[in-house]
């Protein structure tokens, strides 16, 4: 579903990946995990289209089709979902709004027909149950004077509704007490499919205690330098970062 | 000099053909009150950006035409379908359409007001009741160091006369239409307005500018508001005209003893445009709420002036202003907030937050606080900004494409000032509008 070869890309003059190459199957989790700054959140917003990051090198396939020279709404509407690491509130935009035209741009671009309001309060409210959303933030501005807890939250209820193939989630666990972490990975875990891809991006293993993955990359100085399965998310909460760094150095 | 001199000569020559169609049967105190603001215009002349009130706004298109009196007469040829696109629909009010600055019978409406109510022309009642204006008009717009207002009043002739006696409460607002028809030699119109609203009573005013046939044109309006003790009174005002037209206006609103005074002004047309608004707390308890938008595209020339005078103790104050610049166009924001000595507990707030859309728009802001009372709450506040560019990602990252993501943005940023406008039909019209005037944050990147 998603093939990233070589892939290199700067902010500025810095550049923070540097040759990652990484292969998700359909209906495959895939936890990155790695240090603070070593280009977690700039992969997972690079894969969505944010612009600020210059791309320098590489390619990135997905579904057969070149990811990087779609814009993110493209991207968007072929199924890639970014749940943000810091949601941003959007004052006078509701949730209801966003999601709506979100959704039927998607819609339409699949040929299929738009859903009118009726239809998608319907769907709205099933979905809100997932993550336990109380249903007065929907037509609340999207994010403003959320909590942390219901930031993220309504990220993986956004999720829930646009239906993605790919999510990223990054560091969707940051931030969260562990009865709200409990929420949220609920609602990540009745998300799974056979044809739901996800790259769970985070910093502790804590979080995949509750999703967990198929694989466990490490991401260190902007390059992949350890994948395993699942066990490997231990094994770093056992020895630390520091462990992967003096291996690196030691290379 | 010489040619500020050519300029206000003009107006000279203009008041004595003005003077020949002067009814007869007005009031001498009239007379005498035109003469003296006649002087003081001469004596004033037009602006220049020399002057610290006009730093940023050149009046030169204006001082520089020589517009004409526009004749009173007939709307020939004006019907009512002609004005549906100035109206909002289900909007239930009392209309008072003008053409020219001319009150318009056949095209006004009327609905039933309680009793004692006056809504009509100020020329009528100014010839059948003048004792009914007379001790209001021209009491709380100072000419006497305005320009405009000095000429205003100098050909003052007609507008809206508005007088709610004690104790009603009009349901329904009235709606005072300005419609000018910009062909022919560029015509200048003076509407003159003045709402006098009595202890306890509440009423809702709507001045709604507009152009007919488009061209050049100048509005030099004047509007009295006298809110009395405990009195309620919204004005929306909404300047809609044409992309040649010239518009100065000044609102001048004096407030009694706890009453509340709310100002709506949305400013969407006409090439260069001008809004004072001045509002005097003149007695214990009083509580005034200034929300504006201007929001200019192309080479447009917004200019919103705001005064707010607390002159007595316990006021209150809520000022909120907002501007969306595109194109090369030009805000100004000056809001000036005075705390007299005898204001104690003055409890003021002003915001001011500039959208700029492109690199050639720019908006001069300027927040003035003068406090001479030492127990008062005041703060104020001013932004300018760009389009966030992380709201702009988050968007489109949910699938909406670029250009819808700009404009949400940019309508979600103006809206909620026109949300703030109480009558139902007139906010519903106003955010349809404005999504037609809206343009994209800076230049569309070619995305649908």
């Amino acid at each position: 579903m998603l093939e990233i070869k070589n892939l290199r890309a700067k902010v500025g003059d810095r550049e923070i990946l540097k040759g990652i190459n990484l292969k998700v199957k359909a209906g495959e989790v895939h936890a990155i995990m790695g240090p603070n700054g070593s280009g977690k959140s700039t992969l997972a917003q690079v894969l969505a289209g944010r612009e600020s990051y210059e791309i320098t090198g590489g390619e990135v396939t997905y579904d057969g089709k070149d990811l990087l020279a779609m814009s993110p709404e493209d991207r968007a509407r072929a199924g890639i979902f970014l749940a943000f690491q810091y949601p941003v509130e959007i004052p006078g935009v509701s949730t209801t709004y966003l999601l709506r035209a979100g959704l039927n741009a998607a819609r339409k671009q699949r040929g299929e027909e738009e859903l009118d309001a009726m239809d998608f309060l319907t769907l709205v409210k099933e979905k809100m149950k997932l993550v336990e959303m109380d249903e007065g933030l929907m037509n609340r501005s999207v994010n403003e004077s959320f909590s942390g807890g219901e930031k993220k939250r309504n990220e993986i209820f956004q999720m829930a509704v646009l239906e993605p193939r790919l999510a990223i989630l990054d560091e969707t666990d940051s931030g969260l007490d562990i009865d709200a972490l409990k929420i949220v990975a609920g609602g990540v875990n009745k998300l799974r499919g056979p044809d739901r891809s996800m790259i769970v991006v985070t910093h502790y293993q804590r979080l995949l205690n509750y999703i967990v993955p198929d694989k466990v990359h490490v991401l260190f100085e902007g390059r992949i330098v350890k994948s395993g399965g699942k066990d490997l998310a231990l094994e770093l909460e056992d020895k630390g970062y520091s462990w992967i760094e003096e291996k690196v150095a030691g290379a | 000099m010489k040619q500020d001199n050519a300029q206000t000569d003009h107006y000279l020559s203009e008041f004595a053909r003005f003077g020949k169609e002067i009814s007869r049967k007005e009031p001498s105190w009239l007379g005498d009150l035109r003469r003296k603001a006649l002087e003081r215009f001469a004596d004033l002349k037009f602006p220049t950006t020399r002057d610290e009130e006009w730093k940023y706004t050149s009046v030169a298109p204006i001082a520089g035409t020589p517009f004409r009196v526009a004749a009173s007469h007939r709307p020939n040829g004006i019907s009512r379908r002609d004005l549906e696109h100035a109206l909002f629909g289900g909007l239930e009010c009392t209309l008072l359409v003008f053409v020219n600055g001319h009150h318009a019978p056949e095209l006004s409406h009327g609905r039933p007001l309680p009793d004692g109510v006056k809504a009509g022309s100020l020329a009528e009642f100014l010839e059948r009741e003048p004792g009914l204006v007379e001790p209001h008009l021209a009491r709380h717009a100072r000419f006497e160091d305005q320009a405009f207002t000095a000429l205003n009043t100098a050909f003052l002739k007609d507008g809206a006369f508005i007088h709610v006696p004690r104790m009603k409460v009009l349901s329904e607002p009235i709606h005072l239409l300005f419609v000018t028809t910009g062909n022919g030699a560029p015509p200048v119109s003076h509407p003159r307005n003045l709402i006098v609203v009595e202890e306890g009573s509440q009423a809702t005013v709507v001045e709604n500018y507009v152009t007919l046939l488009g061209g050049a044109y100048f509005t030099n309006a004047v509007t009295e508001v006298v809110a009395g003790a405990s009195s309620v009174v919204d004005h929306c005002k909404l300047q809609r005209e044409g992309e040649e037209a010239c518009h100065v206006s000044t609102l001048q609103s004096h407030l009694g003893r706890s009453s509340r005074f709310t100002s709506h002004a949305i400013t969407l047309g006409g090439a260069l445009v001008r809004n004072d608004v001045n509002s005097v707390l003149d007695a214990e308890g009083a509580e005034c709420v200034l929300n504006g938008l201007y929001l200019a595209v192309g080479c447009q020339h917004m200019d919103s002036h705001t005064f707010i005078d607390h002159a007595r103790p316990n006021g209150t104050s809520r000022e909120f202003y907002k501007g969306v610049l595109a194109g090369a166009s030009h805000g100004v924001f000056n809001g000036k907030i005075m705390v007299r000595k005898d204001a104690q507990k003055t409890d003021a707030r002003q915001t001011n937050k500039n959208l700029l859309l492109s690199e050639a728009a720019m908006v001069d802001t300027k927040p003035q606080l003068e406090i001479h009372a030492d127990d008062v709450k005041c703060t104020h506040g001013a932004t300018i900004g760009r389009l966030d560019e992380d709201a702009l990602f988050y968007l489109r990252s949910r699938g909406i494409g670029e250009n819808k993501a700009r404009s949400l943005l940019v309508h979600a940023f103006a809206s909620d000032i026109v949300e703030k406008i109480p009558v139902e039909p007139i906010r519903t019209g106003l955010q349809c509008e404005l999504v037609t005037r809206l343009p994209l944050g800076i230049e569309a990147r070619g995305n649908p």
